[in-house]
């Protein structure tokens, strides 16, 4: 094992040792010491830093840190928070998180530094110093303690080397991903301690790969060899991003690092780590392709009813899913405290809001137009525009749809590939859909009535099918599906009046292409547009790959009129 | 039945009366009144951002009628409704100019909409104040730009990355229209000139309205892993944004990871974003609703009032709209007529506060002279200033670091009196725009 190699030899002059004996992690580290060994250090580092460790002990008590953290600018932030950090002082890293939170505050009355938690009746205080909880007040009596991306940066990464041994393993993990994103040299000795403690082998690797970001800048060539096969191992962009520029040749074409082979060694590193990225590229393109199928399968699925089944052309049906994905702003709304639920609560009032605006729109107007698909176009084009502006009269603006935690964020598969949850959820969501919708058409009654009237009015009606109630049920379910799938994309697109325009021509498109009134179809030329739409986009840009999805379609179309999976037989419409 | 016909006739008869009235009272009003022409989206895409430059011109005629209008007369706003149709704002332009008889117009959003009145408004020597930020390589004799120039909010914010964020490679993304493809023109020319190597820029485009980001995100993730501190600038449009910004975060991109820095999301367009998750990253404008500053906190005390909304933010269009408008009247009374040709040489040096403190002077070359302020996002959808230009910066109509424009400059008082003035050939070329 490479990795336990490195560390056996931790006492190994290190490029970087000497500067950090004087400076803040000397302390961070003491605190890892017996209480005899800090006082040998302490001395060590009065010899080497003695001016330095002197203006601390006048300026460096926690209060006063604290209190100037507070009241300094953003550069002086900086140096505030490497100070306290050098303090082992638990407090710090409760003060830390709450800066980074932006739950910071310092009261205005008497310029205490506090923390600050949000609540019902205002702002609930604690005491940084004494961790007494004091007064819930108003957010006027507090002034926040502003940070910026400098400072919000320098945070996390003393936050991590504070929580490196952290009870919680995901904060360990966390912590050390944290510390590869941007290597600190004067960290290694504290990252070597955690590792060695380390027990859980997954931030263990993790660990080592901080470790060897750093090691591959010492001086020892074993060491630095060592850290190249760790992190040639790795699926990491930044392991890559470090491989590439010390295998960099110079214009002679010899290694730019050339004592002990380590420009060559780095230089294959670099290339397995290439191989192995590209392996998952491909990978994650196919995801994205699969969820951008599974999105347009969302958005067209409806019409592949209304469309598909009853051949409406429904100019409206963008803006049946506008309308579900303002159910759930509104359900978010009323409900601000059920957030996490929130998707789910939407779901069934999306379908109910947008199919019972689909039965009116059926039973009011397109009832009328059947058999005229000219009319029927312009008729619920005008609905559309109707619908729009609305919606724009109640509020021009795009509206906040907040996610809920359980949606946001990503699952890590390696350094190279992540899935983000809510592409997942859609994916499995449009698949859940698409099956109930092929159960309800093939199992149930309704079902039954549905294709017995779109097939055969007269021969339906002649049966005892009433086939105006049919096909206003059909609508509206059309309508309905559509509302559900404004609740999936509002998750992952703006919602506001005019959302629904962006997904009307690429249902049309996946119902067409798929061939109309044939659910198989609609999912496979849905899944079809997303993966070749994803694998064009890298070469061909998003705007030609674009165009050129749709030449194919107009060619395809031209070879085959009835798109992919065409109703054989004797297709009866009226 | 005959009831009815009553109060058909009734009804017709007061209608008559009504339209005879407020015939009466406009003719009355003519003779004694100034027209102002506002020419602004009220439908389609661009009313979003539209609707509240005209509430705001409308808020500012009220303001000054109050205060007893411009050389003793009332100020009377002709509001007409271009429909964000590029080739409705030429007719709609020319109906305000030659039919209305407005002293001045306050309008236009898209450059593409700018471009089309241009030609109507010189022909009928019109004045036209213009308050969005915009790709500039244009100077008007009949356009007054409140807005920001690129030298006024690109360079500033990519000076500000480069010094304060240390950033070293730049993705330079935006909408496929004019202004994002000249703006990034100018800051890879820019950026280049600053030593940043050509392989450290990459520029992609997208349509408008782009909603599967899932690639380019990506593809910035990758470029921005490779050692050196990445930024994007952003130039993306209107409703793509939200979906951007969503898969950011979704793919873990933290603002101090890949800070993105936009020119085209203020305060109105963070309303319809879940902001907890875009903390930190930038965005450059001349304006901020958190500005602290006795004429910023007057000028948001008296839109709330207007607006009847205590919610409606203010953004930095609305500043350009405020300091246009007060300029002009400024120059009217100091010219003592609303003909165009005295006013626009009065309107040269004229200053009014800024609402974010300072003066802002109206230049020779019809652009503002005006500080740059870099915000941060904040979780209540507010920006946190976090840097400011220690004074104004002077509008800058023909960039300086294209070669096409280099040599180029607007100067609208004599000897020059011309847009785009050559000055290594000393001449001024045919065309005004």
């Amino acid at each position: 094992m490479p990795q336990d190699a490195i560390f056996s030899k931790e006492i190994k002059p290190h490029k970087t040792r000497a500067v950090s004996d004087g400076l803040p992690c000397s302390s961070l580290r003491a605190r890892k010491l017996g209480a005899e060994k800090m006082k040998i250090l302490i001395k060590i580092g009065l010899l080497m830093g003695l001016g330095l460790l002197f203006i601390k002990a006048h300026a460096g008590d926690f209060a006063t840190l604290s209190h100037s953290l507070a009241k300094s600018d953003y550069s002086q932030k900086n140096r505030i928070i490497d100070e306290l950090a050098a303090l082992d002082d638990d407090r710090t890293l409760v003060i830390f998180k709450a800066l980074i939170e932006g739950n910071l505050y310092l009261r205005k009355s008497d310029q205490t530094v506090v923390v600050g938690r949000d609540s019902r009746e205002g702002v609930e205080l604690t005491d940084v110093l004494t961790g007494q909880p004091l007064e819930v007040v108003g957010i006027r009596a507090l002034e926040k303690v502003r940070i910026n991306n400098s400072v919000r940066g320098k945070l996390r990464t003393v936050i991590a080397s504070l929580q490196l041994s952290a009870k919680n393993s995901d904060i360990r993990r966390q912590s050390a991903r944290d510390l590869i994103k941007s290597p600190q040299p004067e960290l290694r000795n504290l990252i070597a301690t955690a590792y060695e403690k380390e027990e859980s082998s997954s931030v263990k690797s993790e660990m080592a790969m901080a470790l060897a970001m750093v090691d591959i800048e010492s001086e020892d060539v074993k060491l630095r060899r060592e850290a190249i096969d760790i992190l040639a191992s790795s699926y990491s962009s930044e392991a890559l991003g470090i491989l590439e520029r010390f295998g960099e040749k110079d214009g002679a074409g010899n290694y730019k690092e050339a004592e002990g082979n380590i420009g060559k060694l780095a230089a294959e590193g670099a290339e397995r780590v290439r191989h192995r990225m590209e392996v998952m590229r491909f990978i994650e393109n196919l995801f994205f392709g699969i969820s951008l199928g599974s999105v347009l399968l969302l958005a067209a699925i409806g019409l592949a009813i209304t469309f598909g089944v009853m051949g409406v052309i429904n100019m409206a049906h963008g803006e049946m899913i506008m309308l579900g994905a303002y159910t759930t702003f509104a359900v978010q709304q009323l409900f601000p405290n059920w957030i996490e639920a929130s998707i789910i609560i939407a779901i069934p009032m999306a379908f109910l809001v947008s199919g019972c605006v689909g039965i009116l729109i059926e039973r009011t107007v397109i009832r009328h137009l059947y058999g005229r698909p000219l009319e029927t176009l312009l008729a619920t084009f005008g609905i559309s525009l109707f619908l729009q502006q609305l919606v724009r009269t109640y509020n021009s603006n795009n509206v906040p749809v907040i996610t809920p935690d359980w949606m946001s964020g990503f699952y890590q598969v390696n350094g190279a590939l992540s899935l983000t949850y809510n592409r997942l959820y859609i994916i499995l969501f449009s698949l859940m859909v698409l099956g109930l919708l092929a159960i309800l058409l093939r199992k149930t009654l309704l079902g039954l009535q549905m294709r017995a009237a779109t097939q055969n009015r007269a021969m339906a009606n002649s049966m005892g099918i009433k086939s105006s109630w049919v096909d206003a049920l059909t609508f509206g379910l059309g309508s309905g599906i559509a509302g559900m799938a404004g609740v999936a994309l509002s998750q992952i697109t703006n919602v506001g009046p005019n959302m629904g325009q962006g997904f009307i021509i690429d249902s049309f498109m996946v119902v067409v292409f798929g061939g109309v009134g044939n659910l198989l179809g609609t999912f496979f030329a849905a899944m079809g547009l997303g993966i070749v739409n994803k694998f064009l986009e890298p070469y061909a840009g998003a705007v030609l790959g674009k165009i050129f999805v749709l030449i194919f379609i107009i060619l395809f179309i031209q070879w085959r009129p009835r798109g992919l999976f065409a109703l054989k037989g004797r297709f009866v419409t009226d | 039945m005959s009831s009815n016909v009553k109060k058909l006739v009734k009804k017709t008869s007061l209608a008559i009366g009504a339209t005879a009235l407020a015939t009466g009272v406009a003719l009355a009003q003519a003779a004694e009144t100034i027209k102002v022409g506002v020419l602004h989206s009220l439908s389609g895409t661009m009313a979003i951002s539209e609707t509240t430059l005209k509430d705001t011109v409308l808020m500012m005629i009220d303001e000054q009628n109050k205060a007893g209008g411009v050389l003793g007369k009332k100020l009377e706003a002709v509001v007409v409704d271009p429909a964000s149709n590029w080739p409705l704002f030429a007719e709609k332009a020319k109906q305000l100019l030659s039919k209305d008889k407005v002293s001045v117009i306050f309008g236009c959003w898209t450059s593409v909409s700018r471009k089309s009145v241009l030609p109507v408004i010189e022909a009928e020597n019109g004045l036209l104040f213009y308050p969005v930020q915009y790709e500039g390589e244009e100077s008007s004799k009949n356009v007054f730009y409140t807005g920001a120039a690129p030298n006024q909010q690109a360079i500033p914010a990519v000076d500000y990355l480069m010094a304060s964020e240390g950033v070293k490679r730049w993705v330079l993304e935006g909408t496929d229209y004019v202004y994002p493809r000249t703006t990034n023109k100018i800051l890879e020319a820019y950026l280049i000139s600053k030593g940043v190597k050509k392989e450290d820029i990459s520029i992609n485009y997208t349509p408008f309205g782009h909603s599967d980001w899932q690639t380019r995100v990506a593809e910035i993730k990758k470029f921005g892993s490779a050692g050196k501190k990445t930024a994007v600038v952003s130039t993306i449009n209107g409703d793509a944004n939200v979906p951007f910004y969503k898969e950011l975060a979704n793919a873990g991109i933290t603002a101090e990871d890949i800070p993105v820095v936009a020119f085209s999301v203020g305060e109105e367009e963070l309303s319809g974003f879940d902001t907890k998750p875009l903390v930190g990253h930038l965005a450059a404008w001349n304006y901020f609703m958190s500005a602290e500053a006795a004429e910023n906190d007057a000028f948001i005390e008296q839109w709330h009032k207007f607006i009847k909304d205590k919610k409606r933010p203010t953004n930095d269009p609305m500043e350009a709209t405020y300091i246009g408008f007060k300029m002009w009247v400024k120059a009217v009374e100091k010219a003592g007529t609303t003909n165009v040709d005295a006013v626009r040489t009065a309107m040269y040096g004229i200053t009014v506060p800024n609402l974010t403190g300072g003066i802002a002077v109206m230049n020779t070359n019809h652009h503002l002279t005006k500080p740059v302020l870099i915000g941060e996002i904040q979780e209540d959808g507010q920006f946190e200033i976090v840097w400011q230009t220690p004074g104004g910066v002077i509008g800058d109509a023909w960039t300086d670091f294209l070669p096409e424009s280099a040599n180029l400059v607007a100067d609208w008082t004599p000897p020059i009196s011309c847009g785009n003035f050559n000055i290594k050939t000393g001449k001024c070329s045919g065309q005004n725009y």
